[in-house]
C-alpha cells in the first residue's frame, strides 16, 4: 500500500512543479479501519472507517501554499491539487524563512509500529471485546447503573512523503483502543468514569482492566461535595497529568515562542521548573503511538529533552522555526500532521514525564492536607497560552492526613503555568501512557501549591 | 487602576420576528436519482429496516495574517459517500471517497456485508418538496483572493490601531461550500447547498510584563457580504479592545455570586448546560438529567428557548438536516417547561415521533447524531443596565474561550475569556482567568431576568469526535447564584 502512494505522491510533485511551483512536498496517506460501538450488550453501529488524500504544500519563492484533496486520479484530481496549491501560494507574503526542507538522513528504526492482530481478529471477536469492556465496568461494582457507550477502534495507516528535494519515504502502523463512560449512582448522586486503553493491536487490550477502570473512577466520586476553597497541595494524577503536559508541550513548540505566543520565550537554559520535573520529546519511543520513523517533513525522529531537573533545555522545532532561530539551530522532527488537510505544523510527539520515586500511597502522604485531582473539564478554555494562567473544573478526592478522604467535584484548580512547574515537588514512580494532551506517558505527580476553589 | 468604561456597546434588540427568511432555489443533486435508487436497494440486498445513501461534495479556502504577513493560504475538496442499513437497533456503516458508481456500490456492499437477510425493497425515491434555501449575494469562490489577502490586512491594522500595547495580532479567514444529497429507503431524495464565510481575530496586548488575549468572530450561512463594509474590521478592534481592557485586570474573585452572562456567545451557556442534555442520544440512554424532564417546569416561566435550523444567514442554519429532514424552528423550553427534545431519525423512531431535523453529521465519514444548530434563549424586557444595575456585587461574564458538559451529571464548566466585577450596580474591574462551574438544572432554575439585547455568535461544537458549525445567542441573561472559580482565594 506505502509504494502505492508514494508513486501518488511522486506524480503530485510532478505536477506541482509544471504547474509552476519552485519546490513541491506531497503527503499522501491512506488509512483503513473498524469502530464498533457497543451499547447494552449491543451493537449499537458497526463502521468500515478509513480515510485516503492527498496534501500538497509548494513554494514559489518564499511564498507558501497548500491544497488537499481526495480524488487522486492522474488526470483529474491531482492536478487540481496542484494548480490550487500553486494558486494559494500566490496569495501568500514572501516570508525569508519559507523554503522546502532539505533531506535529513536515514528513517529512525521503530520496532513493532505494525501489530497483524487486527487483521487477524474478526469483526466477531472485535465487538466480543467491546462487550467484555462494557460488562466488566457493569459487573465491577453494583452501583453502575449505565455504560453510555463503549467503543473499540483499530486502524491501519498508511502515509508516504515525497519532495522535490529529494525527500521520499513511506511507513505503515496500526493503533487500537477502547474506552467508555461508565455511570454510578446511589442515593440521588450521579457520577461518571471514564475507562480507556490502548495499543498497537486488539491482543493489546486488556477489557476487564478497561471496564474496571471506569467503575472505579465513577463509583469513587458518589457523594462528592465541593471541597473547601484554599490553596493546598495538589496530586495530580496520571490522565491529569498528561493534560497539562500536552500543554506545556504546545508552550515549548518554537513557533509559538519565536511569535511571541508563550510564556516560556526566552528562558532557554533558565530553571522554569523544580528539580522533580523532567519532560521529553520522544518521536520514536515504539510504545507511544505518535511515533513513526520521520516526522511530517521527512526528518528522522528521535529524543529531545525539554525540560530537564527543572532547566528549560529545548523547544520543539520544525524546518522553518528551525531556520528562523538561525545560529545552527536543528529541527527536532517535531513537524505534525493532522492529516492530509492540514499542513505540517509544529507539534510535540510523544512527551515523556520521567518517574520519580515515590509510591502513590507515598506521594498522598508527602501532600498531606489537600486534593486528588483525577479529572478536569475545560483545559482548552480555562488555559490562557500565551500568558499561562489557567483556573479549570475539576473533580476527585479531598486529601487528608495523608490519605484519601471524601470524593469532591464542582471545583476548581487555578495557578499559571509557571508557578505550577515551580512548585511541582514530586513524580509518582508508576508512570501511564495516555492519549490525551497528545501522546504522554507520565506518573502522577504532587504540585506543591495551587488555588482550589469549591465552597 | 484606571477608570473603566464598558468596552462593549450594548447591541440593539434584533426581535426574532424579523429575521429575514427568503427562499431560493431548490438545490441540484449531486448524482442522478436513479443511480441513488440502485444503491439504496443495494445496501439492502441482505435485509435491513433502513439504508440511506449520503453524498457530499464540498469545497473550500482558508488564509490567515500573523505578524503582518499573509501565511498559510489553503484549499481543498473532498468528494465522497456514507452509506448506512440499520436493522433492529444496529447501524451498520461505511465510507468511501469518490462519488463513482462504483465508489457508491462498495459502500452499499461493505455496510450490506455484515448482514444476512432476505432482499428488502426500498419505496420509489422521490424528491422532496422544495426547502427554503439561503440567499447568498456574493458567492465567496467569485471574490479574487487578493481581496481577502487584503481584507486580512485591514483588519490587522485596524486591531493594531486600538492602542500601542497591542502586541500581535492574528487573524484568519475561511469560506466553504458543501453540497449535499441524501436518499433513503424511506423514498427520500433531497439535497442542500450551503455556503458559509468566517472570520476570527484574535489581538494579544502586552503591557509591563502582563499578556492578555481578546478574541471575536463572525461568521454565517453567508456569502462574502457577511465580511464586507467593514463588518471584518469591526471584529478585530473589538478582539483588540477586549485584549487592552484585560490588561487592567484583577484575580478574579473566588466562591458563589450573583452572574450577569453577556449576550451573544453567553449563549454557550445554554449550549453547554441545556442543549445538550436536550439531545435525545443522551435523553433515551438516561444519561442527560434532563431525562423524563417533558413537561416539567425547570425555569422561571418567562424562560423560552430554541433551536431553529432555519433562521436566515446563520451559522448553524441548513436546508436540510444531514439526513434530509427540513430543518425547523423547535421550542425548547416554553414558560419555563421542558417541550422538546432534539431528534435524529433513528431516536425519532425509538420515541415514535418526527424527527427535528437535528440529525447532523460532520461529514460523509461520519454517522449522524442529535445535535443542535442556532440554539438561543429569547429575548426578554428588561435593559442590560437594569440587570447590572440591581447587583450590589456580582461577575459579569462578557465571552467564553469555551465551556464543557458533563450531560450525565449536568457538571459544567466555562472558561471566562473576559469578565468584570460588578459593584455597586457598575461593572468596575476586568478580572482574570475566571472560571464558572455549576449544575445545569441548578443554574438554568436560578436564571432571574433576560435582557432584550439579543444578539446570535458562532462556534464549532464537539460530540462524539464530531465537530459541526453551531450558532449560540442570547440577550443579557443574569443568574441568581453560580461557583465563579478564580485565583483569588478566601
Amino acid at each position: 500500500m506505502a509504494s502505492e502512494l508514494e508513486q501518488v505522491a511522486e506524480r503530485a510533485v510532478a505536477a506541482a512543479l509544471d504547474a509552476g511551483a519552485g519546490d513541491a512536498e506531497a503527503y499522501c496517506q491512506d488509512s483503513t479501519g473498524l469502530e464498533a460501538r457497543v451499547f447494552e450488550g449491543e451493537v449499537e453501529s458497526l463502521t468500515e472507517a478509513g480515510q485516503r488524500g492527498l496534501g500538497l504544500r509548494v513554494w514559489i519563492e518564499g511564498r507558501s501554499g497548500y491544497a488537499y484533496g481526495t480524488d487522486l486520479n492522474e488526470r483529474g484530481g491531482v492536478g487540481e491539487i496542484a494548480s490550487g496549491a500553486v494558486e494559494a501560494a500566490r496569495v501568500a507574503d514572501a516570508d525569508e524563512f519559507a523554503a522546502a526542507p532539505e533531506p535529513a538522513g536515514a528513517a529512525s528504526e521503530i520496532p513493532g509500529l505494525v501489530d497483524d492482530g487486527a487483521s487477524e481478529w474478526d469483526t466477531a471477536r472485535k465487538v466480543e471485546l467491546a462487550k467484555a469492556v462494557e460488562r466488566a465496568a457493569r459487573d465491577a461494582d453494583s452501583r453502575i447503573a449505565a455504560v453510555e457507550t463503549t467503543v473499540y477502534v483499530d486502524e491501519r495507516a498508511a502515509a508516504a512523503l515525497v519532495s522535490s528535494r529529494g525527500v521520499s519515504g513511506a511507513y505503515e502502523a496500526t493503533y487500537c483502543y477502547a474506552y467508555l463512560q461508565a455511570i454510578a449512582e446511589a442515593d440521588g448522586d450521579r457520577q461518571t468514569g471514564l475507562g480507556f486503553g490502548m495499543g498497537r493491536s486488539p491482543a493489546a487490550l486488556d477489557a476487564q482492566a478497561i471496564g474496571a477502570e471506569a467503575a472505579e473512577r465513577a463509583t469513587s466520586l458518589l457523594g462528592a461535595r465541593k471541597p473547601a476553597s484554599r490553596s493546598c497541595p495538589v496530586v495530580l494524577d496520571e490522565t491529569v497529568a498528561a493534560s497539562f503536559a500536552g500543554f506545556i508541550g504546545g508552550v515549548l513548540c518554537a513557533d509559538a515562542v519565536q511569535r511571541g505566543r508563550s510564556p516560556f520565550a526566552g528562558r532557554l537554559g533558565e530553571d522554569v521548573g523544580s528539580e522533580a520535573l523532567t519532560l521529553t520529546d520522544d518521536g520514536a519511543d515504539p510504545a507511544g503511538l505518535n511515533s513513526a520513523p520521520f516526522d511530517g517533513e521527512g526528518m528522522p525522529t528521535g529524543r529531545t529533552a525539554l525540560i530537564e531537573r527543572g532547566r528549560l533545555a529545548a523547544y520543539l522545532h520544525d524546518s522553518y522555526t528551525a531556520r528562523r532561530e538561525g545560529e545552527g539551530a536543528r529541527s527536532t522532527a517535531n513537524a505534525a500532521r493532522g492529516g492530509y488537510r492540514s499542513a505540517p505544523s509544529v507539534s510535540s510527539s510523544n512527551l515523556i514525564v520521567a518517574p520519580g520515586e515515590l509510591g502513590f500511597e507515598e506521594l498522598l502522604a508527602e501532600a498531606g492536607e489537600g486534593v486528588y485531582v483525577t479529572d478536569v473539564a475545560g483545559l482548552h478554555s480555562g488555559v490562557n497560552p500565551v500568558s499561562g494562567t489557567f483556573s479549570v473544573g475539576a473533580t476527585g478526592r479531598v486529601i487528608a492526613g495523608g490519605e484519601l478522604a471524601e470524593p469532591a467535584d464542582e471545583f476548581t484548580i487555578a495557578s499559571d503555568l509557571a508557578s505550577m512547574l515551580a512548585s511541582v515537588r514530586a513524580a509518582g514512580s508508576a508512570p501511564r501512557w495516555v492519549p490525551f494532551g497528545g501522546s504522554v506517558s507520565t506518573p502522577a505527580l504532587l504540585v506543591g501549591e495551587m488555588a482550589v476553589g469549591g465552597a | 487602576m484606571s477608570s473603566f468604561s464598558p468596552r462593549r456597546e450594548f447591541s440593539t434588540r434584533r426581535p426574532l420576528a424579523s429575521f429575514p427568511r427568503v427562499s431560493v432555489a431548490p438545490a441540484e443533486h449531486l448524482l442522478d436519482p436513479e443511480l441513488a435508487g440502485r444503491i439504496v436497494a443495494r445496501a439492502l440486498r441482505h435485509g435491513g429496516d433502513f439504508a440511506e445513501l449520503f453524498c457530499e461534495d464540498r469545497a473550500g479556502l482558508s488564509l490567515s495574517v500573523d505578524e503582518s504577513r499573509i501565511e498559510r493560504p489553503q484549499r481543498g475538496a473532498e468528494r465522497g459517500a456514507g452509506v448506512r442499513v440499520v436493522s433492529g437497533e444496529t447501524t451498520y456503516f461505511a465510507h468511501v471517497d469518490g462519488l463513482g458508481e462504483v465508489d457508491l456500490e462498495r459502500a452499499a456492499d461493505s455496510a450490506a456485508a455484515a448482514l444476512s437477510g432476505q432482499r428488502i425493497e426500498p419505496r420509489a425515491l422521490s424528491a422532496a418538496e422544495p426547502i427554503l434555501g439561503q440567499e447568498i449575494e456574493t458567492s465567496p469562490v467569485d471574490v479574487p483572493a487578493e481581496r481577502k489577502a487584503a481584507l486580512l490586512r485591514a483588519c490587522d491594522e485596524r486591531a493594531r490601531s486600538q492602542g500601542d500595547a497591542v502586541a500581535q495580532v492574528q487573524a484568519s479567514y475561511s469560506e466553504g461550500r458543501r453540497r449535499v444529497t441524501v436518499a433513503n429507503s424511506d423514498g427520500l431524495l433531497a439535497s442542500d447547498d450551503r455556503t458559509r464565510v468566517r472570520l476570527g481575530v484574535q489581538a494579544v496586548a502586552r503591557k509591563n510584563g502582563t499578556v492578555e488575549t481578546g478574541f471575536e468572530t463572525l461568521g454565517g450561512h453567508r456569502g462574502y457580504e457577511l465580511v464586507e463594509d467593514g463588518a471584518g474590521e469591526e471584529i478585530a478592534a473589538r478582539a483588540a479592545r477586549a485584549a487592552l481592557t484585560l490588561l487592567d485586570a484583577g484575580p478574579a474573585p473566588a466562591g458563589a455570586l450573583p452572574v450577569v452572562v453577556g449576550g451573544g456567545f453567553g449563549g454557550v451557556l445554554f449550549h453547554e448546560m441545556t442543549g445538550h442534555g436536550l439531545e435525545a442520544d443522551h435523553v433515551q440512554k438516561g444519561a442527560s438529567v434532563y431525562a423524563g424532564k417533558i413537561g416539567e417546569q425547570v425555569a422561571e416561566p418567562f424562560l423560552q428557548a430554541y433551536d431553529d435550523g432555519r433562521l436566515a444567514g446563520e451559522w448553524g442554519t441548513d436546508g436540510i438536516d444531514d439526513e434530509g429532514t427540513p430543518t425547523r424552528t423547535t421550542a425548547l423550553i416554553h414558560e419555563g417547561k421542558v417541550v422538546s427534545y432534539l431528534h435524529d431519525l433513528r431516536s425519532a423512531r425509538k420515541d415514535s415521533q418526527d424527527s427535528t431535523g437535528n440529525g447532523r453529521r460532520e461529514s460523509f465519514r461520519h454517522l449522524p447524531i442529535p445535535r443542535m444548530t442556532n440554539t438561543f434563549i429569547a429575548p426578554g424586557e428588561a435593559t442590560p443596565e437594569e440587570l447590572i444595575g440591581d447587583l450590589e456585587r456580582g461577575f459579569y461574564a462578557v465571552s467564553f474561550a469555551g465551556g464543557q458538559v458533563d450531560p450525565t451529571t449536568g457538571d459544567f464548566v466555562f472558561g471566562v475569556s473576559e469578565g468584570y466585577l460588578i459593584e455597586a450596580g457598575k461593572v468596575t474591574k476586568p478580572c482574570r482567568g475566571a472560571t464558572l462551574i455549576g449544575n445545569c438544572l441548578d443554574a438554568l432554575a436560578k436564571i432571574d431576568a433576560v435582557a432584550e439585547d439579543f444578539e446570535m455568535k458562532t462556534g464549532f461544537c464537539g460530540k462524539g469526535g464530531q465537530r459541526v458549525p453551531v450558532g449560540t445567542g442570547q440577550g443579557h441573561v443574569r443568574i441568581r447564584e453560580l461557583t465563579v472559580g478564580g485565583t483569588a482565594v478566601g
